[in-house]
């Protein structure tokens, strides 16, 4: 890439920041509790499920500006740029911020170290959607943990402070920071740190060609699983290739009745037309991370780390959805199960990567559920993922399509069970068989999320419930 | 009354919280020269190392110091009640993730990267991992201990009903949300300096010392808050503050240690797991009349805190419930696990699940309403009046406290809609429970029941208080502030709290056993008054009014019509050279206990409280939402209710998460395998009801406590309970047979309770 910037450039708050020469793979927590000596930001766990790490992005979206919340223990440093990064140091000014005092008058902090992340969250939502009433509260903070208070308090701080859009500094100083963000510079990243290399490319093509070019390099989307490898696993990654900046991936359209949609796109802001799609789409987008894990995670991201437990290929599968893989400037389609080859071993080809997602529109008249079975309803990972569509045509089964996620090595279709439900009357015997011919599709496994016995029960009652709900 | 105890202050560090400037451990601004340190684990749970050579973790880049058993220059060991903590495994490793040796470097990737070079050879020994391994191999970690009252063997042979049975309950990890962490600084001529994030400063410096080779009055160890502590951080803040201190002293520069989430989980203890096996007798009405429960439970490699803990199960057995002849056996078993430790509760929430279960199965046998068998069993007057270890319940409140709670949470109504709601759905199935709690306030080791305070007033009014309890989010700051404003007649702003320090108040006991604010608000009442005593006698002079006479309120100091600001009096009292300055001492009185016997008056008096729980569950999946709480809770005259309805809530939904969801999976070689909150699943906002109602009972303690008041740490976790019934209750509305379900209740453990309840047939029949 030529042309290609060697530094990361944001705002601090309102501070611009210029960093070079700094790891990339550093996440931002790491960067601000060290580098920068901001310590209001926590670690609670460095994997993006506790939130105390919660801070919040500022972008330029349209003419405004547009805030979310993230886990900065699970954003590597060049996600910053750009951007506004603000952290809980920077709402108090000379008074507290809104969402500060309601956190202390409804008592709704203990030991205190969950705090800061309450507060960013509940600050993000504050500047974008407002929060209605308690099951959105539950939504918001899915992806925060508190240990002490018990969330009733913090939800009544939340339901009061973010039932409407605030004013503070951050409002009244929009159009400057908007400037002060189109004023930074733009264009591709390369970065260097020792023998490390980072691309951060801002088209297709270039994408295309540095995939081709560097097969060994590992490709970043919302890195939600990627950074981990580094947090957790304390893996060294010599080379990352970012899809963030491809416009072209962050493409949303629908077309001819097929729904695409880019590898780059974070599911919140594929949830509103997954919603659309079918509601029960809508709500396993909802179940899937929290806020701030979905506000970088990407359904391609979730596909092509092959995870047998991933949420979105079961539903992609039983809607019939197509891949387009593209390694340099050749582009092939594959049905989503034929991704999955074995235990996280997946189609794509060296040099290859995934363009975008085509779901066709669901048929009028066709049946979708979507079973996420997990210990906790909220930001949890499933033991079982059944999904189900299923047309049924004056009282037979016509069409049918049914994959399980958390049940083999790789998330599937289940050939008996359909078998057995094909061309057959929508009863309870035929269901009764497709029950019984799950134990032909799955022998799975027992893990510290559930046991084989769980999996198998839960993946026969789902066809049961699928049944009971749709028996008439 | 007053004007501070009372209402509800807001925490003293809460702007501090929200801004992210209340600083942890990890925020200390670090001190030049500092190290980062790691600790190797065992990747073993039961081995003897035949090798170990360092020398290539010593001569990594980075690394400044490596200490393994062989270097710890006193003694090798952090148990807080007896040895059997190694801070450095000996030679043998007793369980997985113990530590091996540590590491300082100049960062902690370059010591965590130095240790993986470690040379280790270990030559593997069979692990006993479970409970039922413990027990078949009569492994104990101590001797195990009865309690006897009565004849229970010939009143159980004698009772006109008698069932047995078994049930589990799971562990708890704690899940502080600030992970253990220390920073030693050493100081001149030896001397250390230990920051820790810990509820017993006292023990941190006592086995720093020990372990140094040093003489207490050589380490300090101090503590400012902890970013949660639950009990996790009473015994087990020791391992982390001592390895810190001894690289500090090695090295000679100031060490930082702080474990990351997995490591934290792995290698510290949690909760015990308790498997119980029942036999009760009683006659049809449900009332008891002898039972006998054989506990026992895995309390890990070593005794650490298990006796009290045990000690404490045991105590409370009874809950609420008056049981005339009992046999009470407790077993301690040894397995090689991390060795279990303090949790919220200390083996009380463990000894009253059990008898709520046979609470409910009691009804269940018979065919009555489970609340009115425990109403039933609930202590009365004389002689239904005294525990299985011969304490007499003086206060005791529950049949009124639950009669209230009934009527407010309008049970009976919903307990009917519960049923109609069932009779009309095929497979969402609904659940009602109301479980009681009374829960003895002391620690059960009489000794540790004392506190001291110190309280400085300067000359411009202000007041520096020091006590020995530690804040780890409870309130107990802002608590005991307000009864020294109180004491001085001024407001809250005028009083501050600042970092726990052995420097300050010796020989302090644990903050734990809910006894924070009993203990340490005492001492430093005691403490202001001394000081108020010596403002009084100087008022008195001036005002020419006995000084008895003499009130502190409103930042004035007054009598016989007089009246001058307190700072006027500070300031008369100082020129006329009295001591502004004073210590307080405070001892829990009338606790008589034979640790021998299991009897006597372990426990200075009992909190209360009720809960109302409903469920809905899908009897397809297993999956579950609470969708309705109501508590009642008795916390004596509240210093705050805020401070004391978050405890309330907070300590339900954390009980809530151990009947529930938090799962702790051990593999077969013993790997903890849930050890980040990928995989252990505390509650999260949604789990909490919308619906979620608690109240304080009034209800002015009999005993003489600071106010009036009651402890209100633990109690509230065992509320509950009540979570746990009302899921027991939605699977009994399907199919028949006994209700098969162990804690944790898990969407998978519901489930398979209820398919051992029925088979799916006659559900899909019904819908045709
Ligand atoms: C707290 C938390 C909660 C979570 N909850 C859930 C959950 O409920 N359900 C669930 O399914 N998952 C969950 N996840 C996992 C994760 O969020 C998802 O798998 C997510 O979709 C990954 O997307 P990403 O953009 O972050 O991928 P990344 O981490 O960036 O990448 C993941 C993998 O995909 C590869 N990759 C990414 N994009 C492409 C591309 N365009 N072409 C080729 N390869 C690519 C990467 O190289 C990597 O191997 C959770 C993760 C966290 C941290
Ligand atoms: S530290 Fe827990 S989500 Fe980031
Ligand atoms: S206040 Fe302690 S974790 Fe939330």
């Amino acid at each position: 890439m030529t042309d290609a910037r060697d530094s990361v450039s944001f705002l601090l708050g309102h501070a611009p920041r210029e960093i070079r020469g700094a790891d990339p793979t550093m996440t931002v927590l790491e960067w601000l509790r060290g580098k920068a000596g901001l310590c209001g930001t926590k670690e609670g766990c460095a994997e993006g499920d506790c939130g105390a790490c919660t801070v919040v992005l500022a972008e330029t979206v349209g003419a405004g500006l547009r805030y979310r919340a993230m886990n900065a223990c699970i954003l590597f440093l060049p996600a910053l740029d750009g951007k506004q990064l603000i952290t809980v140091e920077h709402l108090a000014e000379r008074a507290l911020h809104p969402v500060q005092q309601a956190m202390v008058t409804y008592h709704a902090s203990q030991c205190g170290f969950c705090t800061p992340g309450f507060v960013m969250a509940m600050f993000a939502a504050a500047h974008t959607a407002p929060v209605v009433d308690r099951g959105a509260v539950d939504t918001l903070l899915a992806g925060n943990l508190c240990r002490c208070t018990g969330y009733r308090s913090i939800a009544d701080a939340t339901l009061d402070v973010c039932a409407a859009p605030v004013d503070d500094q951050f409002t009244e100083a929009e159009a400057t920071t908007l400037a002060v963000l189109a004023a930074l510079p733009k264009g591709p990243l390369a970065l260097r740190h020792g023998g490390r290399r980072f691309w951060a490319p801002d088209s297709l093509a270039t994408l295309a060609a540095l995939v081709e070019a560097y097969p060994e390099a590992v490709i970043l989307a919302g890195g939600t699983d990627v950074v981990l490898w580094v947090t957790k696993q304390f893996r060294e990654l010599d080379a990352v290739i970012a899809i963030g900046g491809v416009a072209e991936l962050r493409e949303l359209t629908t077309d001819g009745g097929v729904l695409r949609i880019g590898a780059g796109v974070c599911y919140t802001d594929a949830m509103a037309v997954l919603a659309g799609l079918h509601p029960a789409l809508g709500e396993l987008v909802r179940r899937i991370g929290s806020v701030q894990v979905r506000n970088s995670g990407t359904i391609g991201g979730n596909i092509a780390n092959g995870s047998p437990i991933g949420d979105m290929p079961p539903a992609l599968m039983a809607l019939g959805a197509r891949l387009v893989l593209r390694r340099g400037v050749v582009t092939r389609e594959l049905p989503i199960e034929d991704f999955f080859l074995a235990y996280r071993h997946t189609a794509l080809a060296p040099g290859e990567f995934i363009e975008r997602m085509d779901i066709p529109i669901l048929l009028e008249g066709a049946v979708l559920a979507v079973n996420k079975v997990s210990k906790r309803p909220d930001q949890d990972i499933s033991a079982v993922c059944g999904a189900f569509m299923v047309v049924i045509a004056d009282g037979w089964v016509a069409d049918i399509r049914i994959a399980y996620g958390g049940m083999a090595g790789v998330p599937a279709r289940a050939p008996a069970a359909e078998q057995a439900l094909l061309g057959r009357p929508w009863n309870e015997a035929t269901i009764r068989g497709a029950m019984a011919a799950i134990e032909e599709d799955f022998s799975p496994l027992s893990d510290m999320r559930a046991s084989a016995a769980y999996r198998a029960t839960v993946a026969r009652n789902l066809l049961l419930k699928l049944y009971l709900d749709h028996a008439a | 009354m007053s004007a501070v105890v009372g209402t509800s202050a807001v925490h003293d560090s809460a702007h501090l919280h929200v801004c992210g400037t209340a600083r942890y451990l990890d925020d200390l601004p670090e001190p030049a020269g500092l190290l980062h340190a790691f600790i190797a684990l065992s990747p073993h749970a039961h081995a003897r190392i035949s090798a170990m050579d360092l020398s290539a973790v010593a001569t990594a880049p980075g690394v400044v110091a490596v200490m393994a058993a062989a270097d710890v220059p006193g003694v090798n060991d952090v148990g807080p009640a007896m040895p059997g903590d190694p801070i450095f495994a000996p030679g043998l490793v007793e369980y997985h993730g113990q530590s091996i040796f540590a590491v300082a470097a100049g960062s902690i990737g370059a010591a965590r990267r130095a240790a993986a070079l470690a040379k280790i050879e270990y030559e593997l020994l069979q692990p006993i991992l479970t409970i039922d391994d413990a027990m078949a191999q009569q492994a104990f970690v101590l001797p195990s201990k009865t309690l006897r009252r009565g004849n229970p063997e010939a009143a159980l042979a004698a009772a006109p009903h008698r069932l047995s049975g078994r049930l589990a309950m799971g562990g708890q990890e704690h899940f502080y949300l600030e992970g253990q962490a220390a920073l030693a600084v050493p100081g001149e001529d030896g001397d250390i300096v230990v920051h820790g994030s810990t509820q017993h400063p006292t023990e941190v410096q006592h086995l720093t010392a020990r372990a140094l080779g040093l003489s207490d009055h050589a380490v300090v160890c101090q503590t400012r808050r902890m970013g949660g502590a639950f009990g996790g951080k009473e015994s087990q803040a020791s391992l982390v503050a001592v390895i810190a201190a001894l690289l500090a002293q090695r090295t000679g520069r100031p060490v930082k240690l702080r474990l990351d989430r997995d490591d934290d989980m792995i290698l510290t203890g949690k909760r015990h797991d308790f498997r119980v096996l029942y036999d009760v007798g009683f006659d049809g009405e449900g009332v008891v009349s002898a039972i006998s429960f054989d506990f026992a439970s895995r309390c890990g490699m070593s005794p650490d805190l298990s006796a009290a803990i045990n000690d404490r199960a045991m105590f409370h057995a009874d809950n609420a419930y008056f049981l005339e002849h009992a046999l009470i056996v407790s077993h301690r078993c040894k397995t090689h696990t991390v060795s279990n430790t303090a949790f919220r509760g200390f083996g009380g929430p463990q000894g009253m699940v059990a008898i709520e279960h046979v609470m409910d199965a009691i009804a269940r046998h018979l065919d009555l309403e489970p609340l009115l068998v425990r109403q039933r069993n609930f202590y009365g007057a004389a002689p239904r009046n005294v525990t299985p270890y011969g304490m007499r319940v003086e206060d005791n409140i529950t049949s009124a406290l639950v009669a209230k709670l009934a009527e407010t949470a309008d049970y009976a109504t919903r307990r009917a809609d519960v049923s109609a709601f069932n009779a009309a759905h095929l497979w969402r199935k609904r659940g009602i429970a109301l479980t009681p709690v009374k829960f003895g306030i002391s620690f059960t080791l009489t000794q540790m029941n004392q506190a001291g305070a110190l309280v400085h007033v300067y000359t411009d009014g202000s007041v520096l208080l020091n006590h020995g309890g530690t804040e780890m989010g409870q309130g107990l700051n802002t608590k005991v502030a307000m009864i020294v404003a109180d004491v001085f007649g001024l407001s809250l702003a005028r009083v501050k709290i600042t970092a726990t320090t052995t420097e300050k108040v010796p020989n302090t006991s644990p903050t734990a056993a809910s006894s924070g604010s009993d203990l340490n608000g005492r001492a430093a009442q005691v403490a202001a008054e001394t000081i108020r005593d010596r403002l009084a006698g100087v008022a008195s002079a001036d005002f020419g009014v006995p000084a008895e006479q003499i009130r502190f309120m409103d930042g004035l100091v007054s009598g016989g019509g007089k009246s001058q600001s307190f700072v006027e009096i500070v300031r008369s009292a100082y020129r006329q050279r009295l001591s502004l300055s004073s210590t307080g001492f405070y001892r829990t009185p009338g606790l008589a206990y034979d640790a021998e016997t299991m009897t006597g008056r372990p426990f200075f008096y009992f909190a209360y409280g009720a809960a109302v729980s409903e469920v809905e569950i899908d009897t397809l999946t297993g999956e579950y939402r609470l969708t309705r709480v109501d508590i009642l809770h008795d916390c004596g005259r509240s210093l705050n209710p805020a401070i004391d309805i978050g405890q309330i809530e907070g300590g339900f939904v954390q009980g809530a998460g151990w009947l529930t969801t938090e799962e702790l999976w051990w593999d077969e070689r013993g790997r903890l395998r849930t050890h980040a909150p990928s995989t252990y699943k505390i509650p999260a906002c949604g789990d909490v009801p919308a619906d979620f109602r608690v109240a304080l009972y009034h209800n002015e303690n009999v005993e003489e406590t600071v106010h009036r008041a009651k402890a209100v740490g633990e109690p509230p976790l065992m509320l509950a309970i009540s979570v746990l019934h009302a899921l027991r209750d939605a699977v009994a509305s399907v199919g028949s047979g006994p209700v098969a379900l162990d804690a944790p209740a898990t969407p998978e453990r519901v489930l398979m309770a209820i398919e051992s309840r029925r088979s799916q047939v006659a559900l899909a029949e019904a819908a045709e």
